[in-house]
């Protein structure tokens, strides 16, 4: 039998992440779609970086940053007793600034694509900006929100570099499957490898096809 | 009444250019801005709405300043209580008709104007359909209705009808006119129809490269008292022939195909595409009933 442990890890992780990241990416996306400011482009190539730098690169500033030794890592732990490094916690921060772009991505492209006139209809209503914002564009972009959290959910299961370089391989806290099937291979356990392996492939390719199946407008329902 | 004085540079396809309005709407009065597309027209309605910032100038309506640049004021669009109909009609996908209707309401505002426009507009039986299932002469009916909710003291709507058929066009013209007396609305519209114009307005202002060149009621802009014929009509030459020393003028005046003719003074100073007004004097028609 395998040891569970690592998979919870990992949906227990991609489930945090996802959640705290459609908080953080709606407000950015939503920025950044309607801004004119002369900073915008700086802000989009900031959050895109995560999709061209190897993983471990963000992982080693991170490590840096967050290191005990650091003056920020040093005050975040006296101040709040957080210790990203070696932590679950560290791993969430570190996942949330890794799939940032597949989630503000697509977000920001719903926005953009909602004519403009939808929104001013809204205000000449009388309407206030969060009402429109909640009432009128969110519900008009609701496949997109939905690509951005199953594409972030599925990318913080498929983080390898990052995790290994902040969160290392400590059971039950930052051994998540990709790590441990990397661990396991290592080991020469080619059987839970592969177990841990089919899982992890089988769960993701579902979790796509769905996406694709309701952008498609193949599952009708849900794509109004 | 509206008194407008705005002064905003835009950047069209064709360059820079520097739209300047200068113009009084009374109240209760149906107005119409009327130019060439790209000469500002949509901008200037953006501007009345609140919806685009001038760069200086003045709007003062009933005595209020909406906008004064020079004093910092600029209403933003929710405290104006005007009605907008936008050019693609932009109701809310993701609800019905009633919903659009019902989503228009102010905070404690009664439900009752939502069934009095649902009668007016005859939307009984669409109101629990989703925009996209309706045609364009539907989506505009909803369009105007939902602009209604918040009883707005102004009116505007941006080409409302250019989209439609001649049919369906007549009757919403109709719509308009009965609402805009009804609720006694100050009402500017954007045509490029001069029928339409003419049997709508009360005021015409036409706008050129930004700027008025013409304003005041119909008959003047469009120089129609000049003919005293019995019968008047306006169309759109669809083709020119030369025969011999004359010309024959294809013309489309609502919905049918004319063939008249024009003399050589006539006939060399129109091209395909201009609107000409058909007059006839020594009149005597012949009426069949046809339906």
């Amino acid at each position: 039998m395998i040891d569970w442990e690592p998979l919870i890890l990992t949906f227990k992780l991609a489930t945090i992440t996802t959640a705290l990241l459609l908080l953080i990416a709606i407000p950015l996306a939503y920025k950044l779609a309607y801004s004119t400011s002369k900073l915008k482009p700086f802000i989009e190539a900031l959050v895109s970086m995560p999709i061209v730098l190897p993983p471990t690169v963000i992982g080693f500033y991170l490590l840096v940053v967050f290191s005990p030794s650091s003056t920020f890592g040093n005050w975040l732990n006296q101040s709040v007793g957080l210790r990203l490094i070696f932590s679950f916690e560290g791993l969430v921060v570190a996942s949330i600034i890794y799939s940032l772009p597949f989630m503000v991505h697509p977000i920001q492209s719903g926005f953009s694509n909602i004519s403009t006139s939808l929104s001013e209809a809204s205000y000449v209503l009388g309407k206030s900006k969060i009402r429109t914002l909640f009432y009128v564009l969110l519900p008009n972009i609701k496949t997109s929100i939905l690509t951005g959290i199953v594409l972030s959910f599925a990318h913080t299961i498929g983080e390898f570099g990052v995790v290994l370089m902040i969160g290392g391989n400590i059971p039950g806290k930052t051994k998540v499957a990709s790590i441990a099937i990397y661990d396991e291979v290592e080991s020469l356990n080619y059987a839970t490898a592969n177990t841990y392996s089919l899982i992890l492939f089988a769960i993701t390719f579902s979790i796509l096809v769905i996406v694709y199946l309701i952008n498609g407008g193949y599952l009708k329902p849900l794509n109004k | 009444m509206i008194k407008l004085n705005i002064q905003k540079t835009l950047t069209a396809a064709s360059g820079k250019m520097n739209l300047h309005v200068k113009t009084t709407i009374e109240k209760y009065s149906l107005v119409t801005l009327y130019g060439k597309s790209g000469a500002g027209k949509t901008s200037c309605l953006r501007i009345i709405a609140g919806l685009l910032t001038p760069d200086s100038g003045s709007i003062e309506v009933d005595g209020k300043l909406w906008t004064h640049i020079d004093n910092n004021i600029n209403l933003p669009p929710q405290k104006r209580n005007i009605g907008f109909v936008f050019q693609d009609y932009a109701l809310f996908p993701n609800m019905t008709v009633a919903e659009n209707l019902r989503f228009a309401l102010n905070k404690n505002q009664d439900k009752k104007i939502i069934h009095e426009l649902i009668e007016i507009f005859e939307l009984g039986d669409l109101q629990f359909k989703k925009p996209e299932t309706l045609s364009g002469g539907q989506k505009q009916r909803v369009a105007l209705a939902r602009s209604l909710v918040q009883k707005p003291s102004i009116l505007m709507l941006d080409e409302p009808l250019s989209a439609l058929d001649y049919e369906i066009r007549h009757k919403l013209q109709h719509y308009i006119l009965q609402v805009h007396k009804e609720y006694k609305l100050t009402t500017i519209l954007i045509s490029h129809d001069i029928s339409e114009i003419l049997r709508m307005s009360d005021k015409v202002i036409e706008l050129n490269q930004g700027k008025v060149v013409k304003q005041g009621t119909p008959d003047t802009v469009f120089n129609y008292k000049e003919f005293s014929g019995n019968i008047q009509l306006t169309g759109i030459v669809i083709a020119i022939q030369k025969q011999d020393f004359l010309y024959i003028l294809t013309l489309q005046i609502g919905k049918d195909i004319v063939k008249v003719v024009a003399n050589e003074n006539e006939g060399e100073n129109l091209f395909i595409g201009d609107t000409v007004i058909l007059a006839s004097q020594a009149f005597n028609p012949v009426i069949h009933k046809i339906g």
